[in-house]
């Protein structure tokens, strides 16, 4: 297969912080590809570097067989970015704003204005980006990383702050995007969207890629874990931890935040029925793995955003 | 390529040959964000042009001021002079007093600088104030001569000598000389400094400048747009500035060469502009930036002559202005505007505004960042 992307041992310091500690990553083209991780886990590090936007201290990138870093002008129309924060110009309305876009490429207005149609703007295209509603903005935001067609195309949390059905009608715009054979690089902290729309993630924390994979495979390597949730107070703490011995399992672990008390365990039938046991099923949820317990598992902490 | 690649649709195809150019649509995106932007039409247009307006205003009486005569009761002599415009009251103003007490007093105080009455016999009575040594003195000698020239008439003999006087080209300045090219400048550095320095805050601030390294188009590009909107708002501050100075109230007459202004304020731009991209590299808001260029213009201003005109100031200022970008649009802009200068005027401040340039540039590009981080 193709690689769109490679990169291999890249680190990036930042004064005291490794920031970035010895990356290897490969992205086949056509792929949909999510970089997983809490915030200051160095996906944003590691994007600017696959980017060109910042030079790696070590190790070699390469994006459609070419090096981003010196900035590669035979590169750059055949990548779109989108940035964390909307990178719009003062005082110009959404029209203008990609029609500016389109012109850095050599594209003119009318397909300007066909890429906002696509975006769902139409209707919003006069109105000044800093009136947009933060659904608006990010998806103007991917219109103007679009406006020219790039193959490769990075986007930096872009449902970061949007309502649930923002992001929904967002994540069929980023699906429709890789269909149409674009390589689509995403960063989220969002476990539930990398898990719906990555062909494959990265999980990264403190610098470092922890694991790779298809969400999928990552989940299926720990999906003999159950996941358990009753509201909490119902059990004292020694009764609860009695559960968590009588779950007594190679991998569980149990959290209590003072309104949920949940457990993952290898052994759910003897931990449910102690629970029924005491009386103390109230709000009772059980499922299979998902992407949290491959980070839980990973990073030994509790997955937080 | 893949055969997604081949299948997906293109926007920029859709679009057909129509093209788009990226030093046109960063211009435009510059020119717009200066017309959308009340406060900085405010301070690079309105503001200066207020100054213009109420210092041309406020200095229009100035210039060389009347001698002032109480005439007291009847006097033939100043009577016959009412019928000629152009002869000494010009320079004289008569006020007609009855009462000689009150009129005294006020030559007492200096308000007026003499008092005439007409005594027996044809006999003209000055009474002056020595308060003004100068005014004494006029006051004196335009009452002498028109004693002598009513002699001189009545005793119908031929005059031995005559005086034959005409003007020459008036070298002296008139505020609004000064006003114009001192308070263009001030608008022009305004506009020119701000212009370069929050474009660079606000565009790094926002992420635009990394946006635009990821595009493909060159500095020169980005550069060359920004001078290019630099220099038309420039221009227009100058057709503004001298519209509203040749109105008939203000009075600015342009001489021969007055067109020369204009290669020294597109030079003058490019110096201004460089301050501000010094200034937009250090700064890393737009406050800190607002802070450093008031910090800068305004002594710039007041040093390098736009308030107030270099000519009376002393040397040690003088000096100091020489080494400020704005003295040399102000000074050869006065010349070439109203002053009939030339070329040689203008050309070596031109040479030294490019020099500026060409400096404050390269020290901005030192410091120069694409990122806050």
């Amino acid at each position: 297969m193709t690689e769109a992307i490679t990169a291999d041992g890249i680190r990036k310091r930042y004064g005291d912080v490794q920031a970035v500690d010895g990356v290897s990553l490969s992205v086949a083209v056509g792929e949909f590809y999510g970089l997983l991780g809490p915030n200051g886990a160095g996906k944003t590090t590691t994007l600017e570097i696959l980017e060109g936007i910042r030079e790696a201290d070590e190790g070699r990138v390469e994006l459609l067989g070419m090096s981003p870093w010196p900035r590669n002008a035979k590169l750059l129309p055949r990548i779109g970015v989108q940035f964390q924060a909307s990178a719009f110009f003062n005082k110009l309305t959404a029209r203008e704003t990609i029609r500016t876009f389109a012109s850095f490429y050599g594209i003119g207005p009318k397909a300007a204005d066909t890429m906002l149609e696509r975006v769902g703007l139409t209707e919003s295209a006069g109105v000044l980006t800093d009136k947009m509603s933060g659904g608006q903005a990010q998806r103007l935001s991917i219109a103007c990383a679009l406006v020219h067609d790039p193959e490769l195309v990075f986007l930096d949390e872009p449902t970061t702050g949007l309502d649930p059905q923002a992001r929904r009608n967002l994540w069929d715009l980023l699906r429709d995007i890789n269909a149409e054979g674009r390589t689509v690089v995403l960063t989220t902290h969002y476990l539930d969207e990398a898990e719906i729309l990555c062909d494959r993630v990265s999980v990264m924390d403190h610098g470092k890629v922890l694991k790779t994979g298809a969400p999928a495979t990552l989940v299926r390597e720990i999906d003999d874990t159950v996941r358990i949730r009753v509201e909490s107070g119902m059990l004292t703490a020694d009764r609860a931890r009695d559960l968590l011995t009588t779950a007594g399992a190679t991998f569980s672990n149990l959290e209590d935040d003072g309104t949920t008390l949940a457990l993952s365990t290898h052994a759910p039938g003897p931990v449910l029925s102690m629970l029924a046991e005491e009386n103390a099923l109230r709000g009772l949820e059980v499922r299979g793995a998902t992407l949290e317990d491959v980070f839980l598992q990973l990073t030994g902490r509790e997955y937080r955003a | 390529m893949t055969a997604t690649d081949q299948a997906r649709t293109s926007p920029a195809a859709d679009g057909g040959t129509e093209k788009a150019n990226a030093f046109v649509g960063l211009s435009r995106v510059m020119l717009l964000g200066f017309v959308r932007d009340k406060g900085t039409l405010f301070f690079t247009l309105a503001l200066p042009l207020m100054f213009l307006v109420l210092f041309g205003v406020l200095y229009k009486g100035g210039g060389t001021s009347h001698v002032k005569v109480a005439e007291v009761g009847q006097v033939k002599l100043l009577d016959q002079l009412k019928d000629q415009k152009d002869g000494p009251l010009s320079v004289l103003e008569i006020t007609t007093f009855s009462d000689e007490e009150s009129a005294l007093t006020k030559v007492k105080k200096g308000e007026l600088d003499g008092l005439v009455t007409e005594g027996p016999d044809g006999k003209l009575v000055l009474r002056f104030s020595q308060a003004d040594q100068v005014k004494a003195g006029t006051v004196q000698g335009i009452m002498n001569s028109l004693v002598q020239t009513a002699n001189q008439m009545a005793s119908h003999a031929t005059p031995a000598f005559t005086l034959d006087s005409t003007k020459v080209e008036d070298d002296s300045t008139k505020p609004i000389q000064y006003l114009t090219p001192g308070l263009l400048a001030y608008a022009v550095s305004m506009g020119a400094v701000y212009g370069a320095s929050f474009t660079l805050v606000t565009w790094r601030k926002k992420r635009v400048l990394r946006r635009l390294r990821l595009a493909p188009i060159s500095a020169g590009t980005i550069v060359g747009a920004r001078v290019l909107v630099s220099v038309i708002v420039a221009l227009a501050q100058t057709a503004l500035f001298l519209a509203v100075a040749q109105l008939d109230y203000f009075g600015l007459k342009l001489t021969g060469n007055w067109w020369l202004v204009i290669p020294l304020v597109v030079c003058a731009t490019l110096a201004f502009m460089s301050i501000g991209l010094v200034t937009g590299s250090l700064a890393k808001s737009e406050e800190s930036a607002n802070g450093i260029n008031q910090l800068i213009i305004l002594p710039m201003s007041f040093l390098g002559g736009a308030f107030i005109p270099l000519d009376f100031a002393p040397s040690w200022l003088q000096d100091v202005s020489r080494a400020l970008p704005l003295r040399y649009l102000i000074t050869p802009a006065k010349s070439v505007l109203s002053q009939g200068g030339g070329i040689a005027d203008a050309l070596p401040a031109m040479g030294i505004l490019l020099g500026f340039t060409v400096v404050l540039s390269a020290v901005a590009w030192r410091f120069f960042n694409w990122d806050d981080a």
